[in-house]
């Protein structure tokens, strides 16, 4: 019955059904680790090495070079969990404080906006009445909100989770409200005519087939958590990646800013390929 | 009384370009019980014409009367075989038919509406698939799980709409035979979509043919008076099949040329 038992006569005459290719196993190419995938970063990172050596020798002679960088910070990288004091903490240390911080606003804002996002895609009501604001509430910087929240909360962690999920929860929204817009008419008419009560529409139908909409909205969101993480320790002083890059920098510790900003870079970059594995599950099935 | 009833039903669609009439005065009756078949061409409104049965449509007139009522919205008393399938890809082929008897069937206890899915599941020959999602189903079989899907909501009418056209030719003929004895086992009344006449001739009772569009009309039904249980192989050599063939495709071919002029 699959085309590949057909001779070769019917097999050329059968119009290709969807179906066709899916049922042969669909050969996976193992990853070929090219040399040029290594070799490019490569000399780009030595590139970069290069201009930024240049930079702290000529024009900039504040800016410490990559080894004096790398001399004064190799103790917070090579014993990554150490702890001295409230700020003398291993890098690792301080970039698990931030991950937890961003964790619970991220948390706040999937949890608030996962169903923001299903209420606007269902309700062309609450559409109408809340696209707008939503609009102009999006490009509101961090730096706007964490006073706001400092006021409201009166203590620096709520105003930085506030901030954190309010910065972070419109890419999951709006994903969320395209992805049940987006919902094909065909599941949509199956649950009609099954006359499935609302409860189960949702959950067997609306749902299931969002979640790919969903998910992409969720590795947007933690992206823009991870970002606003330093603006709100760096305001609130709280102990952290964001924390001690501001501490450092007004202690003129300067090699720390840059170890800051590596680690924040290489964690956001981790929590993004964490993201984007998860996302590809659900696109798959 | 026929069983379902369509009197002058019209269907129009507005684009951008205007209001197109896609339908125009259908009137249809199929009995109890019965095998009825609409032949016609592609893009000639066949899936409307389903779409409005199953109440996914109204119409813009007319109206259509299931035993004598008429249909308010969509309902599992006319299960409908998608063009497309329509599984869901996020469930097995045992959950898609499950979700079918559980909406069908509320009041039943959990294992009977197990019991049920696998019923219908054994009955287009697919116990052994129940736990692959559609993606790893061949046409062949996706078809038989959107088959077992719309038997399981018992309906007072299956519609399905060209439920074969996706399939190599090997396929659709088994797939035609076991149809055949699904319906003299079960004898669910079953309206059929085709372009196909030939499949139309081995299945149905009667056969409407569907004027090409815009403004696509069903003509008088043509009886096919073959015994059943109809073998397709002998079925060329049947004087009545050839006189049925003879009739649809005048039908079609004379309305066609007359639309075009
Ligand atoms: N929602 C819609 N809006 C506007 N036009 C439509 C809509 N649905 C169908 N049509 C038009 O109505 C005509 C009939 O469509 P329909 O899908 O019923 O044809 P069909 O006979 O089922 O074709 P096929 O054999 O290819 O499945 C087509 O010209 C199509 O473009
Ligand atoms: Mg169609």
């Amino acid at each position: 019955m699959k085309a590949a038992a057909l001779p070769g006569a019917l097999a050329a005459r059968q119009p290709a059904p969807p179906a066709a290719g899916n049922n042969a196993p669909v050969k996976r190419r193992l990853p070929r680790v090219e040399a040029a995938s290594i070799i490019l970063p490569l000399l780009a990172g030595v590139g970069v090495l290069l201009f930024w050596t240049a930079l702290s020798q000529t024009v900039s002679p504040d800016l410490p070079s990559p080894l004096r960088t790398w001399q004064e910070s190799k103790r917070y990288v090579l014993n990554p969990f150490f702890k001295e004091g409230e700020m003398s903490q291993g890098i690792g240390r301080l970039a698990f404080y931030s991950l937890m911080r961003v964790m619970k606003g991220y948390s706040l804002a999937l949890l608030f906006g996962t169903p923001l996002g299903f209420l606007i895609g269902l309700s062309k009501f609450a559409s109408r009445a809340l696209d707008p604001l939503i609009q102009v509430l999006r490009p509101i910087s961090p730096l706007a909100w964490l006073p706001l929240g400092l006021v409201i909360f009166q203590r620096s962690e709520p105003a930085a989770l506030f901030t954190i999920a309010l910065c972070a929860m419109w890419p999951t929204v709006l994903n969320t409200a395209v992805g049940v817009r987006s919902i094909s008419s065909d599941y949509l008419n199956v649950g009609r005519v099954l006359n499935l009560p609302r409860s189960k529409m949702f959950f067997s139908i609306i749902l299931p087939a969002t979640l790919p909409y969903v998910f992409t909205g969720y590795r947007l969101s933690l992206g823009i958590a991870w970002l606003v993480i330093v603006a709100s320790e760096m305001l609130t002083g709280a102990p952290g990646v964001g924390g001690f890059l501001w501490q450092e920098y007004n202690a003129l510790v300067y090699s720390h800013i840059i170890l800051s900003i590596l680690t924040i870079g290489f964690v956001g970059f981790l929590l993004d390929r964490l993201m984007g594995t998860i996302e590809a599950r659900f696109k798959s099935t | 009384m026929s069983y379902l009833e369509l009197n002058n039903v019209t269907k129009r669609f507005s684009t951008p370009k205007g209001t197109r009439e896609v339908l125009k005065g259908v009137n249809l009756s199929v009995q109890e019980g019965e095998f009825a078949a609409i032949v016609g061409y592609s893009g000639s409104g066949k899936t409307t014409l389903l779409s409005l049965i199953a109440g996914l449509l109204q119409p813009d007139e007319g109206e259509i009367l299931l035993q004598g009522k008429p249909i308010d919205g969509p309902g599992p008393d006319r299960g409908i075989v998608f063009q497309n399938y329509s599984l869901l890809p996020w469930m097995t082929a045992f959950e898609n038919v499950h979700l079918a008897v559980t909406a069908r069937f509320r009041d039943v206890s959990a294992a009977q509406q197990e019991d049920r899915t696998q019923h219908y599941l054994k009955l287009v020959r697919l116990e052994h698939a129940a736990w692959k999602r559609p993606n790893e189903l061949s046409g062949g079989m996706r078809q038989r799980v959107a088959v077992a899907r719309g038997l399981a909501m018992r309906p007072k009418i299956l519609l399905l709409d060209e439920p074969f056209s996706a399939l190599d030719a090997l396929t659709r003929a088994s797939l035609q035979d076991e149809l055949a004895s699904i319906w003299e086992r079960e004898r669910t009344t079953i309206l059929m979509i085709t372009n196909d006449v030939d499949e139309a001739a081995l299945l149905a009772d009667r056969i409407y043919p569907l004027t090409p569009g815009p403004g696509a009309t069903l003509g008088d039904p043509i009886p096919v008076e073959i015994q059943r249980p109809r073998v397709k192989r002998e079925l060329s050599l049947s004087p009545a099949y050839q006189k049925v063939r003879k009739q649809i495709v005048e039908f079609l071919t004379r309305k066609r040329a007359g639309a075009a002029r």
